[in-house]
């Protein structure tokens, strides 16, 4: 599967701040196709969880308002340079994607 | 590989779902995932979605609850908020907007030493007030800011 995810977590005095975007369509279920007048399934994140060094660190759950390609931002204490985080997540559809990267 | 033949059958499966109608693939989405709150992300009110959530629909306003949002959002699909607050103890965040159909977007489950301090961005059909529900040591405390909406987000 394409990368789906992009990750940026950066320690500093302590606290680890983590951002990450993800690419997907985020189909509320309540829009219209233009063309055929028919319902856009509904498509969207449920769940994502983010882990630190095997710990988890926040875990959300999510309708379909929250934005397409959503963000997420979040901060914990503890964590340092080159220490492993991980985000994964999962859509209404059974799909997902997750992705390992450093403390910078 | 098996994630790609996976996919292959999900999207078959999908492809007869739709010409079913739309009731047959409102159904798969619980079975996938049973962490999901279901009864709270389909609540069409706020109470019933807060009560869901968090387990009553009880809040106290409180000062100490701040919500960053823009005043006046030109896109109403793209609405960036964080919530931040000061108190201890927060077990989770609860970000609900007021006018949506399903008011319910996103829970923040916080474990310790994650900081009460979220971002992320939401979807608003019209104006309303973006609402927090901060659960910090067994109790609720909610926070309210209003966004004015000036391009909905939800359907169009």
């Amino acid at each position: 599967m394409a990368k789906t995810i992009k990750i940026r977590a950066k320690a500093k005095n302590g606290i680890t701040v983590v951002k990450a975007l993800i690419t997907h369509p985020m189909e509320t279920g309540l829009r219209k196709n233009k063309k055929t007048g028919k319902l856009i399934p509904a498509h969207f994140i449920q769940e994502v969880v983010c882990k630190h060094n095997g710990k988890e660190v926040i875990n959300c759950e999510w309708a379909g308002s929250v934005s397409k390609n959503p963000y997420l931002a979040f901060k914990f204490e503890g964590g340092k340079k080159d220490d492993a985080i991980e985000l994964a997540w999962k859509d209404n559809m059974g799909n997902g994607d997750s992705i390992s990267a450093k403390i910078r | 590989m098996s994630l790609n033949e996976k996919r292959r059958v999900f999207l078959k499966g999908s492809l007869a779902a739709g010409a079913l109608g739309a009731a047959a693939g409102m159904l798969t989405p619980g079975a996938v995932l049973a962490a999901w709150n279901k009864n709270a992300f389909t609540a069409k009110s706020i109470d019933e979605a807060i009560a869901a959530a968090d387990g009553s629909p009880v809040t106290t306003p409180s000062k100490d609850i701040t919500i960053k949002a823009p005043d006046i959002a030109e896109n109403g699909a793209v609405v960036p908020v964080t919530v931040v607050t000061k108190m201890k103890g927060v077990d989770s965040i609860t970000l609900l907007v007021e006018k949506n159909s399903t008011p319910l977007s996103a829970i923040f489950h916080l474990p310790k030493g994650t900081l009460p301090d979220v971002s992320t961005r939401v979807k608003m059909g019209k104006t309303g007030d973006v609402i927090a529900v901060v659960k910090a040591n067994g109790k609720l405390y909610s926070a309210r800011k209003g966004v004015k909406v000036t391009i909905g987000g939800c359907g169009g």
